[in-house]
């Protein structure tokens, strides 16, 4: 509320009498200074007062004040930010009112790196108290922007300093039945598996965590994410991933129903490069997709697969072209 | 199960637009006669000097808010204007040097603008900037001594760094820090010290780097993690194929790169997914170990951290140094723990790395990638943007010349082999100078550098 007031009717600095004790410091820009930004009047003025009491460490109710404006003006300066936090600390100020004040500034533009570190420092001091707050903020901020980098950092934080785990999982899940191709909240549904002290950790969600992946790959062949997500899910037990009949078998399935298959293909390759026996309906469902022409056939699976790949992903032919040259050393 | 019927998601549809207005220019392409051809694939050399040199003279109240990056508004321009080949007049290299001096703090680093805090960032667009524009005066106003502490007193017991005092740690904070302290000369065991287990602690299950540890694997990230595993010679304990594959994945239909899985296509990938590839092509050696480990049945990524490495990176400073011929031994201590008296010389891998020719062909789409610059990123009056429908800027036109660079450079192995026309898309007037991938600065400007620091 504040901040509008004095955007709508700006009185200058130097017209306000609590600032008349105060000289500004310019900027020292030197003679001839490169980059130099044509600031406007209120920049150059708010900055100057800045200085002034910046150098003074004047760590007062004014000043604290005095910062939220150049934050206005320009929220990536982490020299006022940083600065904002020691008066914050000298007057044992309450902190709620700070939430506030970064909802406010995040509603402009909350992609910087100062607003979500001083958000963190903020809520670290308040405690576990804040984590319901913490993780609704985020939240408001996902159902603008679902993919937000420095949110997703925050609420991992959160999660990992003050707690709320509770709903996670269902807010992964809530999020992905809006948006199956959000990477970001597949990268979520990892970290809650993997990190929740709610869950029994990666090996024990295995089972359940591949029987979503898998219906999710289904739906969507095309979609990255899963695919990846499943891979994962085997994370540091490759030979549990070489063996597990649901991995081969989604391959399989997607190989033998659909039109996408360059993710199956893909990891199907990956398989193979790890052992896996593959049946004679992989043999099968790799032949019918082969590219017709006067190549010479490829002798075994792998380099068909290879092959395949090479063909349907041309943006990666000079990859898929290296992956087949390894294979010799493999088999 | 079929649902393509289905209400897009939010992803489909952004995407759906993105590509809808990138096929459009590709079609129009190719719908044109050879000349008209060439001249949509010109750079437009003049027009982009015009526009960065007017930035570095005068820019208007709208970059206020970045007001506390002036350090890498000079970078990014400056960079640019060598990557084209070109040069500012004298009397504004002087202006660059004497107003980066002001942005220099007295405790050592350099600041977003004069009389703001030390910042990690900026002091690597700093270093990098005066780099650039080279001689002695450049280079020597950089006070090492003093950039040194503030390393030390950035550099945080996990091993990590943090971006200014209690400033936020990430992996570009490890990234700018150990960049400079090895362009400058000044990387020791001490400012290493850990830095790789923070790395390792970052790279996902999709094979990326992300900023931070459980967060999503990311193109910036993962130069910046991957390039500092390299400078700090530990880039054997990343789990290299993975990554890999998560990189080649990211060139994407409109044939540029996203920064993220399921993101859309941004011209400033170009450098940060292609300067992935550009450092790959010189570490084969130690991926193609990786993939022996994996094909003699275990699981690469434990199996490599145990097998130890037989780096190439630091061979082939013979006579520069002389010390080199340890490295192999240094390594295994190295990854044994507890070697305090290292004989391997830190500041010499970014200089070794450079001049061992490259390993193998590039593993991404050069041509492609050239293409979705030229066509979709550059802006015919001067500058590059993100994507069709942004506006230019200065950061995108640094990372998309960058990027342009990493491809037309891609096929030449040393720097005794110029590009072939063939993989320089367009006139071959399009051709930039090579950059050094570790750092992304002119190459020449590096090993001036190199040369002035190494006898410092």
């Amino acid at each position: 509320m504040e901040s509008d007031e004095v955007k709508l009717q700006r009185v200058p600095l130097s017209q306000r009498p609590e600032w008349s004790d105060v000289t500004p410091v310019p900027q020292d820009d030197g003679p001839s200074p490169v980059v130099p930004i044509a600031y406007k009047e209120e920049f150059v003025e708010t900055m100057d007062y800045f200085r002034a009491v910046y150098l003074a460490d004047e760590r007062s109710a004014r000043a604290l004040r005095l910062t939220a404006e150049v934050i206005d003006l320009n929220a990536g300066n982490y020299t006022v930010w940083h600065f904002r936090r020691s008066i914050l600390e000298a007057l044992d100020a309450d902190l709620n009112d700070e939430l506030d004040f970064i909802e406010n500034i995040a509603r402009s533009n909350s992609k910087n790196y100062q607003i979500w570190h001083h958000r963190r420092w903020v809520a670290e001091r308040l405690g576990t108290d804040s984590a319901r707050k913490e993780l609704e903020f985020t939240k408001n901020i996902f159902s603008i922007d679902a993919k937000h980098y420095h949110a997703w950092s925050h609420r991992q934080w959160v999660l990992l300093a003050l707690g709320g785990w509770e709903d996670e999982l269902g807010y992964c899940q809530q999020l992905l039945e809006e948006d199956i191709f959000n990477n970001s909240a597949w990268n979520q549904r990892f970290f809650v598996i993997t990190k929740s002290p709610l869950l029994g950790g990666l090996e024990a969600m295995r089972e359940s965590e591949v029987s979503y992946t898998v219906e999710a790959i289904l739906t969507y062949p095309e979609n990255e994410s899963p695919w990846r997500y499943l891979r994962g899910l085997y994370k540091g037990d490759t030979q549990s991933w070489v063996n597990d009949p649901q991995v081969s078998s989604v391959c399989l399935k997607v190989l033998n129903a659909t039109n996408n298959c360059m993710f199956a293909l893909s990891t199907l390759l990956d398989l193979l490069c790890h052992g896996l026996q593959p049946s004679q309906e992989f043999n099968d469902a790799v032949d019918t997709l082969k590219p017709s022409g006067p190549d010479q056939p490829d002798s075994d699976l792998v380099k068909k697969v290879c092959s395949i790949l090479e063909h349907i992903d041309p943006i990666r032919a000079n990859y898929w072209k290296w992956r087949k040259s390894k294979l010799s050393s493999a088999t | 199960m079929d649902c393509s019927a289905a209400t897009p998601t939010v992803t489909q549809r952004d995407q759906w637009m993105v590509e809808h207005q990138v096929f459009q220019i590709y079609d129009l392409f190719a719908s044109l006669p050879r000349n008209a051809k060439s001249a949509m694939l010109e750079l437009q050399r003049d027009n982009h000097m015009e526009y960065l040199t007017k930035g570095l003279k005068r820019l208007d109240p709208s970059f206020s808010v970045l007001d506390a990056n002036r350090p890498w508004i000079c970078y990014w321009i400056l960079h640019a204007i060598a990557l084209l080949g070109e040069y500012v007049e004298p009397e504004l290299e002087d202006n660059v040097i004497e107003f980066l001096s002001r942005c220099q703090d007295p405790n050592g680093g350099y600041a977003g603008g004069p009389g703001q805090m030390p910042h990690l960032a900026t002091t690597y667009a700093a270093v990098n900037a005066l780099i650039t524009v080279g001689g002695e005066r450049s280079l020597s106003s950089i006070n090492r001594e003093k950039l040194y502490t503030f390393l030390q007193r950035m550099k945080q017991p996990s091993g990590a760094f943090r971006m200014h005092d209690a400033g936020e740690i990430d992996v570009r904070a490890c990234y700018t820090a150990i960049s400079v302290a090895s362009v400058l000369n000044i990387l020791d065991n001490e400012l290493v010290r850990n830095v790789g287990d923070y790395i390792v602690s970052c790279q996902t299950y999709e094979g990326g780097i992300a900023g931070e540890p459980g967060a999503e694997a990311h193109g910036g990230y993962t130069f910046c993690g991957f390039a500092t595993m390299i400078l700090i010679n530990e880039v054997n304990r990343l789990d290299l194929a993975g990554l890999l594959n998560w990189v080649a994945f990211r060139q994407s239909r409109e044939c540029g790169f996203q920064g993220r899985t399921n993101k859309l296509v941004d011209s400033c990938y170009s450098f940060w997914q292609g300067g992935v590839f550009a450092l790959l092509q010189r570490v084969h050696s130690i991926l193609d170990e990786e993939l022996g480990n994996l094909h003699s049945g275990g699981d690469c990524t434990n199996d490599s951290q145990q097998t130890g490495m037989t780096s190439d990176i630091s061979k082939g400073e013979e006579g520069s140094g002389g010390t080199l011929s340890q490295v192999d031994e240094t390594c295994h201590s190295r990854l044994g723990g507890l070697n305090a008296h290292s004989p391997l010389n830190l500041n010499s891998i970014g200089y070794s790395f450079i001049k061992q020719p490259a390993e193998e062909e590039p593993l991404f789409h050069s041509l492609a990638l050239q293409q979705y610059i030229l066509l979709c990123a550059q802006v015919m009056e001067g500058g590059l943007r993100d994507k069709p429908g942004k506006p230019r800027d200065y950061y995108h036109t640094c990372y998309s010349l960058s990027g342009l660079s990493v491809c037309q450079y891609s096929e030449s192995p040393d720097e005794d082999s110029p590009p072939l026309p063939s993989a320089v898309m367009g006139p071959y007037s399009n051709l930039l100078e090579r950059i050094h991938p570790l750092f992304n600065v002119v190459v020449e400007r590096y090993y001036e550098a190199h040369e002035f620091f190494a006898t410092l």
